[in-house]
């Protein structure tokens, strides 16, 4: 018997209740409601938690931590040194640095610039962190989904 | 019509250079409409936006008047403190770029409740995370309508605040009814090309004055003399701290609520869906950085410019604080560049309050009605567009009445601030927990969303800015709201149990942190 004239042996061959024949058709098509799958089938096609626990995986978790922790602990502190600075160390942040222009100025200039390098650090790591991703999820041959 | 009648007169070129830009928008909404088929053409404009323009699109979404007039303003009245402002806005996108723009890409949809929505019970927390969303971009959008009607009235003359408030409104609707996001992203990018060159002209114009000389500029600004509210004339250096906030922890709890609302906003969090993958996302943040950060230097030159060159006595009798910049384009280019200015502060509000309606009809289609009210599904196909369209509508036609009820007198700083607050109270800690926290639960979500709501309300609703002797005393609650909003969270989480969320958490850090299974941009 070809395979076409039997309905494959994961479909449900429950006959449809109600159908408008006497001959109910064999089976209906589709997916199973959740409750009538088997283990099995209920899986996920992806191993979620195998890639999880795969130590590439835990090392890429790691390099992430290790850049992003540290960089948001410090643009954090040197942001809020801007007002703790001005508002209690103001003879401090008065002083005149080149020409007319003081350190307050001159401090709240630099937080772009450290905006700036922090996020192309951050860019220029990622790109690595990228192809790692793509090993990783090639490993398992995920890597086309 | 007055509107027609301020037009027809040809010395109105403001009115002009304005039309011309509705009029490109509209070619744009219309192309958009045309090219936009199934949810995430509307959504999330097929997510095939490049990085750079939506590194342009999330400048123009963020730049509002307030920033561009406000701060310029600020600068220009009072020195130095208004500077400040400028630094936030720009640090605040490492927030974005670090922790939130790539996982929310790789592991959402069309929404922040998305990424919430995935280990833990959708409906719950979709519910919560769309009020709050829904309150962020409503207060938002009322501060820039409120803001259109003044401006407006101002810069164009002929047109009433009420006419300016409705004019606003309705192109904001038929940008996001018919164009969707891709006519939104266009708009906002325009918009950043648009003040970006502005900008440009105004700063070199600026500092042409002072023969290019940054010395002879700086130095300019030591002695500025303006009269005080008492008929006094005081002289003061404008680059000295401290010229009009007094209270340091008003300037920490001002910055707490950029460094983490920001990366909370909703408006901001749904332009990363428009991309095809994280880099992309991530790419998009450095362009917006880039973009951001040079728009918030050039407030020094056009800011101290206009201390310098006009001299706050000037601004004053000529419309006031928020005219510093259109004032200044006057003084060093005539009326045709004063025109293009304010052409530039309109098409500026036009760009945000799109991004506002379509984040909020976003969230009321797809968190609340398809997938708090319907379980998730559909009830036909399409049904998800068409309730996000009129929910634009709505949104469109609740915030024309309200702005309009408020009247021109109400005080729009708060409104912002208190978008800024709620988004870095309620939203930042929830979407941390659930990205970072395997033991975190619905019910710290929901717990975490609504303290950290309620409590920004209330600390502004008995802040300085609304009572006459305040309970609480710093004018931006964040200081406070976003520490409880983090405990209630952790509190609704330690209180309670979930292993679904346990187990379901493996799979989220996997799709967050390699893009395995995200949502994939569209073919054509």
């Amino acid at each position: 018997m070809s395979s076409s004239d039997t309905p494959s042996s994961n479909q449900d061959l429950t006959p449809l209740i109600g159908s408008q024949t006497d001959i109910a058709p064999l089976g209906r098509g589709g997916l199973k409601p959740s409750h009538e799958q088997t283990a099995d089938e209920d899986a996920d096609p992806i191993e979620w938690a195998r890639i999880a626990n795969d130590p590439d995986f835990r090392a890429l978790m790691r390099r992430k931590f290790r850049l992003v922790i540290p960089a948001t602990a410090f643009f954090l502190v040197y942001y809020f040194l801007l007002p703790l600075g001005v508002g209690w160390f103001p003879g401090l942040m008065e002083r005149k640095v080149w020409g007319a222009m003081n350190l307050a100025y001159l401090y709240a200039l630099s937080q772009f610039l450290m905006a700036w390098i922090l996020a192309g650090i951050y860019v220029v790591v990622a790109s690595r962190w990228d192809r790692q991703q793509r090993d990783l999820l090639n490993k398992f041959g995920v890597g086309n989904r | 019509m007055s509107f027609l009648a301020a037009a027809s007169t040809g010395s109105h070129a403001s009115l002009w250079i304005f039309l011309a830009f509705v009029a490109a928008t509209l070619v744009i909404t219309w192309f958009s409409a045309r090219r936009s088929r199934g949810a995430s053409a509307y959504f999330a404009a097929g997510r095939r936006i490049t990085g750079w323009q939506n590194g342009l699109a999330v400048a123009g979404d963020y730049m509002s008047a307030a920033s561009f007039l406000g701060i310029a303003g600020m600068i220009a009245m009072n020195g130095y403190d208004g500077f400040m402002y400028s630094v936030g806005f720009l640090v605040a996108y490492l927030t974005v770029l670090f922790i939130i723009a790539e996982p929310l890409r790789n592991a959402g949809k069309y929404t922040m409740a998305d990424v919430l929505a995935y280990r833990l019970k959708p409906r719950p927390v979709r519910a919560a995370a769309a009020l709050s969303t829904l309150t962020v971009s409503l207060f938002y959008m009322i501060a820039q309508m409120v803001g259109a009607g003044v401006l407006v009235r101002q810069l164009i003359p002929g047109v009433t605040y009420e006419v300016a408030v409705i004019g606003v409104g309705i192109l904001m609707v038929v940008y996001v009814v018919f164009g969707g996001m891709l006519a939104t992203t266009w708009v906002q990018i325009i918009k950043a090309i648009l003040l970006i060159a502005g900008s440009i002209l105004l700063s070199i114009l600026v500092l042409k004055r002072f023969d290019f000389d940054l010395g002879k500029f700086f130095s300019s600004l030591t002695a500025i003399t303006s009269t005080t509210a008492d008929g006094q004339s005081v002289t003061r250096n404008f680059l000295t701290p401290g010229l009009i906030f007094k209270n340091p922890w008003d300037q920490i709890s001002l910055g707490m609520a950029l460094l983490l609302g920001t990366a909370g906003l909703p408006h901001i969090l749904i332009r990363f869906y428009t991309v095809p993958d994280a880099k992309t996302a991530r790419a998009s943040v450095v362009w917006a950085m880039l973009i951001i950060g040079a728009f918030y230097i050039m407030t020094t030159f056009f800011g101290f410019g206009a201390a310098s060159l006009l001299g706050p006595d000037h601004i004053q009798q000529h419309g006031g604080t928020n005219m510093a910049a259109p004032e200044l384009a006057r003084y060093l280019g005539g009326e045709i560049f004063f025109a293009f200015i304010c052409a530039v502060a309109f098409a500026t509000i036009l760009a945000v309050v799109a991004g506002l309606t379509i984040s909020a009809s976003t969230s009321f289609a797809h968190d609340f009605f398809v997938n708090v009210l319907h379980h998730g599904r559909e009830q036909k196909p399409g049904a998800e567009v068409h309730i996000a369209r009129i929910t634009a509508l709505v949104v469109g036609a609740a915030s024309i009445v309200i702005a309009i009820l408020l009247g021109p007198g109400v005080n729009v700083a708060f409104l912002v601030g208190l978008a800024f607050a709620v988004a870095a109270s309620a939203n930042l800690p929830v979407i941390i927990f659930s990205l970072y926290w395997k033991r975190f639960t619905t019910a710290g979500a929901v717990v975490g969303l609504l303290v950290g709501l309620a409590s920004s309300i209330v600390l502004i609703l008995i802040s300085p800015d609304f009572m006459k002797t305040p309970l609480f005393p710093l004018k931006n609650p964040a200081l406070v709201s976003v520490p409880l909003g983090f405990l209630g969270a952790w509190l609704g989480t330690i209180l309670s149990k979930e292993q679904a969320s346990l187990e379901k958490f493996t799979e989220l850090q996997v799709r967050a942190n390699t893009g395995l299974g995200a949502e994939k941009a569209s073919l054509h």
